[in-house]
């Protein structure tokens, strides 16, 4: 067996592991401990990208996914202070069942495609391109064809950066406190002050 | 007036719309006129129409003088052309629509007339002279319709009128459904009505225009000549003709129908709508003379009629009830003449009873009047000291009716009777008409589908055969004719009697009423005084214009209505030899004076014991008699009563349940239902509506790509 | 040339999009919900790679690229989004998170 497929074999296991012992309720029940696994699975896609020539990609994959993306899920689970999830329900569910069936179902089309599409192709030589794949293929691209395309996703950022401050912003007269439902702001915002409605405090849970 | 001529031919629509327009007129702004504008506005138009009518006459009078069948005819507009039938407005005036067009205008207006006084208290004045007008309208479009459609038109016309006039004080839940009866009634007359025009479009060469289908009939080689076929589209004919002029079994409507005002009665249910059927059996008199089965038929139905109604009014206690009983009776006379063949007889009936009739129903109205609404003869009598003009035309009218001579009933119901006896059809004319349809018939029997050689003496014997056979039935008829003749006579003596009874206990003897009424009671005013008068002086001349000598003396009547009656003339013949003719006569007046004999012994003085004595002695038989023989009841068992049935069977199942809970609420139902169950699936769990997403689109991917 | 078949590649990552998905629908945690998503844009990721290995098709890694970009961007708001819907709520717990309820 070629070396290729054994790597390949071993990092796809590593991916395929990670990713469902975040999923299983038993070792993803801590939310840390998920992000950290999804971390490790996010790793084990780099290595995989790697070797399929996908040198920018792979080394994206570390820097923001991993190591931008993740480590914002880190944070905000440490905001919120979550502990690992309670035992709220049974373990199989009606609704579990239901899901993984979907998933299953969804699977076995994909497979479907797959078998019908794959059997015959053919991989491209790649003695003949030098540089596929690299920073200077890729960002040439980038800055060529998908000119347009690539400002717009600054854009998208820059909204998205824009977006996330104005939606997790406490309000400022709230310092520490809840902020109330929307009723009973709107029921308070009538009256001479902002202290007023502090009764809205045991009002959900 | 350059562009307008004054033409008979021109002024029939003008005849026919001018009551029209006074109808619409006083229907629809006429509750803001005056009572005397209202008057104007509802009599004018018929008194404009009437001396429209006496200039058509005359005019007919003068072309007849060059051409002795001349007509006026006049076409409107072309109304339904569809493939090869078409139906016209158009109006044809011709001689026997030139009497029925006086008639209708001339005692129309008389009765207009005393509408107007006998009306004078009531509310709804020009309703009442709208629909008179709109009837007055339908029956001239009746009358002057040159087709059968036009004819038809008129017929469903007076039908609706005479419900809206029956049920005129509708607020009375009795009156109302009187006119209801009448109208259904007469709907059912219509069906058979509407059936035979189908037949006649379908065979008779897809018209039903009177010239046309005259001319369609006299020649064998165009038109049918099967002869049950003939004789189905004339009884079918004379269903309608049961529904409109009272014949059994159809006549129930018309002793209710005096809920009407007693005006309304004397015009419809005496002098014209009722004589509709009558008229156009007359019309149609080439097609009937054709079948003597079916006119035979037409005859016997009209002699049962005549008396069993007879029978009826000899007890009946309120004024109107007698008075419609006799003219069902006389309807039944008319009837009888038409189908023994004797058509100008009919017609000549037609004439004399309109006179005698409306006289008399005008002059129960003048009673009715002037006792403030009673109709009870037991409670009347001796009006003739308060009543003198209602007295005296009353008393015309009743000798008139009874037919003594010289007054106008004698003449005609002298002729009815004659003729009866006298006319036979022409059964070898018929047979040659028919020939074509027996050779078809021989050929039938005889097995044989072209002409062999060998069989055609075989198909000749089997024609004759059935020529002597059509023969044999038709002479056999002639003995109903004698039973015609018997039951008429019987009939004639009942009416003698009955209107002698209503007249001797109204007007003569004791009042049996209260005194406070009496002391109210008057006579008639002016404008009921003088139809009255009219009336009476017509029924005194009228018959003078049909004296029946049959020999040299000129019978003006007949003569004139030669030129439209004269196919049916030719059909059935018939010789009155003067011994028979004025030995007839002398039977009739016999038969009529002992009946005004009986009617004096046992009323004339007083009431005497004698009828109080008979009507004990046959109770059972004077029951049926005042309860006119429980028809009524009869038909509300046997016809109603499952019907009615039915019909609350098909509304609580078919149409409460099948078409309002299954088709049209079901839906509702069945989608509230469903929304009710679509409301399950918002639950507000987004890993749900996820699924229900991915699920989605999994299914939308497998099958596009 | 390569010795991996593409169909393994796509296998991978079809198993890898399904787990994600498995993930999304059936965990109660807002949070792994998230994490699942990522799991599966990554899945698709996967999916370009290996098509583009086959065809030397440098498109393929531009449009991964953007969508890691996206997943980014996507990220950012969804997480602020859960710590608005925290303040309201005091929960992650996707079970609690009814609102639309009818």
């Amino acid at each position: 067996m070629p070396t290729e497929l054994l790597i390949f074999y071993a990092l796809g296991a590593g991916a395929v592991l990670s990713t469902a012992a975040m999923l299983l309720p038993t070792t993803g029940r801590n939310p840390i401990h998920a992000a950290l696994l999804l971390i490790v699975s996010f790793f084990f896609l780099a290595g995989l990208y790697a070797l399929l020539s996908a040198h920018l990609l792979a080394i994206l994959q570390i820097i923001v996914y991993a190591g931008a993306i993740m480590v914002l899920f880190t944070f905000v689970i440490m905001l919120l202070n979550l502990s690992p999830d309670e035992i709220r329900e049974p373990k199989i569910s009606y609704a579990k069942m239901v899901g993984s069936g979907v998933a299953l179902f969804v699977f076995g089309k994909l497979l479907n495609g797959i078998g019908a599409a794959s059997s015959a192709a053919k991989a491209v030589d790649l003695t003949q391109q030098e540089g596929f794949g690299t920073v200077k293929d890729v960002g040439h691209m980038l800055y060529s064809t998908f000119m347009v395309p690539f400002e717009l996703v600054s854009v998208l950022l820059l909204v998205a950066a824009v977006g996330a401050v104005v939606l997790a912003k406490k309000n400022l007269a709230y310092v520490d406190r809840p902020v109330p439902s929307p009723a009973e702001e709107f029921k308070t915002e009538g009256h001479a002050g902002h202290g007023d409605a502090a009764e809205s405090d045991g009002a959900h849970h | 007036m350059t562009a307008f001529s004054f033409s008979p031919p021109a002024l029939l629509p003008i005849i026919v719309l001018l009551p029209l327009l006074g109808g619409i007129i006083n229907g629809l702004i006429g509750k803001r006129f005056s009572r005397q504008v209202v008057y104007a506005v509802g009599c004018t138009p018929v008194l404009a129409s009437f001396l429209l009518s006496v200039m058509v006459f005359q005019g007919l009078r003068g072309a007849m003088v060059t051409d002795p069948s001349a007509a006026f005819r006049f076409e409107a507009y072309h109304w339904i052309v569809a493939g090869n039938y078409s139906f016209d407005f158009a109006f044809l005036a011709d001689q026997l629509s030139a009497v029925m067009l006086l008639v209708v205008t001339g005692v129309g207006f008389l009765v207009h007339l005393y509408s107007t006084s006998y009306m004078d208290d009531d509310p709804g004045i020009a309703r009442y002279f709208s629909y008179l007008n709109l009837f007055i309208f339908s029956m001239l479009m009746l009358v002057l319709g040159k087709n059968l459609a036009m004819l038809f038109i008129g017929w469903e016309g007076v039908g609706a009128c005479s419900y809206l006039l029956i049920g005129f004080w509708f607020k009375d839940m009795d009156k109302a459904e009187a006119g209801q009866k009448a109208f259904v009634v007469n709907r059912i007359g219509d069906i058979g009505f509407v059936v035979a025009i189908f037949l006649l479009l379908a065979y008779a060469g897809g018209s039903v225009d009177f010239d046309s289908l005259r001319a369609h009939f006299s020649d064998s080689a165009r038109a049918i000549d099967h002869a049950p076929t003939i004789t189905l589209i004339c009884l079918l004919l004379f269903v309608g003709a049961c529904g409109k002029s009272a014949q059994i079994p159809l006549y129930v409507w018309l002793p209710d129908a005096m809920a009407g005002p007693t005006p309304v009665s004397a015009l419809i249910h005496a002098a014209t709508m009722v004589t509709a059927g009558v008229y156009m059996i007359a019309r149609m008199n080439f097609l009937f003379a054709l079948s003597p089965h079916a006119m035979t038929v037409v005859m016997l139905v009209g002699a049962l009629t005549a008396i069993f109604a007879a029978s009826i009014g000899l007890v009946q206690n309120d004024i109107k009830k007698v008075l419609a009983y006799s003219t069902v009776s006389q309807l039944g006379f008319m009837v009888i003449a038409v189908g023994a063949g004797a058509f100008a007889a009919g017609i000549f009936h037609l004439f004399t009873h309109a006179f005698f009739k409306a006289c008399l129903f005008l002059g129960a109205g003048a009673v009715i009047h002037g006792l403030h609404h009673e109709q009870d003869i037991r409670k009347m009598g001796g009006l003739k000291a308060k009543m003198p003009l209602v007295n005296i035309t009353f008393l015309i009218s009743c000798v008139a009716i009874a037919g003594l001579p010289p007054l106008a009933g004698f003449f005609s119901k002298d002729a009815i009777l004659a003729e009866t006896v006298a006319l036979k059809p022409e059964a070898e004319k018929l047979a040659g008409y028919y020939e074509g349809g027996f050779k078809r018939q021989a050929y039938a029997q005889a097995g044989v589908a072209g002409a062999e050689a060998a069989d055609i003496a075989k198909v000749a014997a089997a024609e004759q055969g059935i020529r002597k056979q059509y023969i044999e039935s038709v002479e056999h008829l002639g003995m109903w004719r004698k039973v015609a003749f018997a039951l008429g006579l019987c009939a004639a003596l009942m009416t003698a009697f009955y209107m002698f009874r209503l007249y001797f206990m109204t007007f003569t003897g004791a009042y049996r009423g209260d005194h406070h009424t009496w002391d109210h009671a008057h006579d008639a005013p002016w404008p009921m005084g003088s139809a009255l008068a009219i009336l009476a002086a017509l029924s005194v001349v009228g018959g003078w214009v049909g004296m029946p000598f049959a020999h040299g003396h000129y019978n003006f009547f007949y003569h004139w209505l030669d030129p439209v009656l004269a196919r049916g003339k030719e059909l059935i013949e018939g010789e009155l030899t003067p011994s028979v003719e004025y030995s007839l006569m002398g039977l009739s007046f016999v038969v009529a004076s002992i009946g005004v004999f009986i009617a004096w012994q046992m009323y004339g003085r007083g009431v005497s014991e004698a009828p109080a004595r008979i009507a004990a002695g046959m109770r059972p038989v004077y029951n049926a008699l005042l309860n006119k023989y429980y028809v009524d009841e009869f038909y509300h068992a046997v016809v109603i009563t499952p019907l009615r049935a039915v019909s609350r069977a098909l509304f609580q199942v078919v149409d409460r349940v099948l078409v309002d809970l299954a088709m049209v609420r079901g839906p509702g139902y069945v989608l509230v239902g469903l929304s009710h169950l679509g409301r399950l699936a918002q639950t507000g769990e987004v890993q749900a509506y996820l699924i229900g997403t991915v699920v989605g689109v999994a299914a939308l991917a497998w099958y596009l790509i | 040339m390569t010795a991996i078949p593409l169909g393994h590649i796509l296998t991978l990552a079809a198993l890898l999009f399904s787990l994600g998905l498995v993930g999304v629908l059936t965990r109660r945690n807002v949070l792994i919900m998230l994490m699942s998503v990522e799991v599966m844009l990554n899945a698709v990721n996967l999916t370009l790679v290996g098509f583009s290995r086959y065809n030397a098709w440098t498109e393929g890694h531009v449009l991964a690229f953007f969508i890691i970009a996206v997943a980014a961007a996507e990220a950012a708001v969804g997480l602020a989004l859960v710590l608005s819907v925290f303040r309201l709520k005091q929960t992650t717990y996707i079970d609690d998170l009814r609102l639309l309820k009818r």
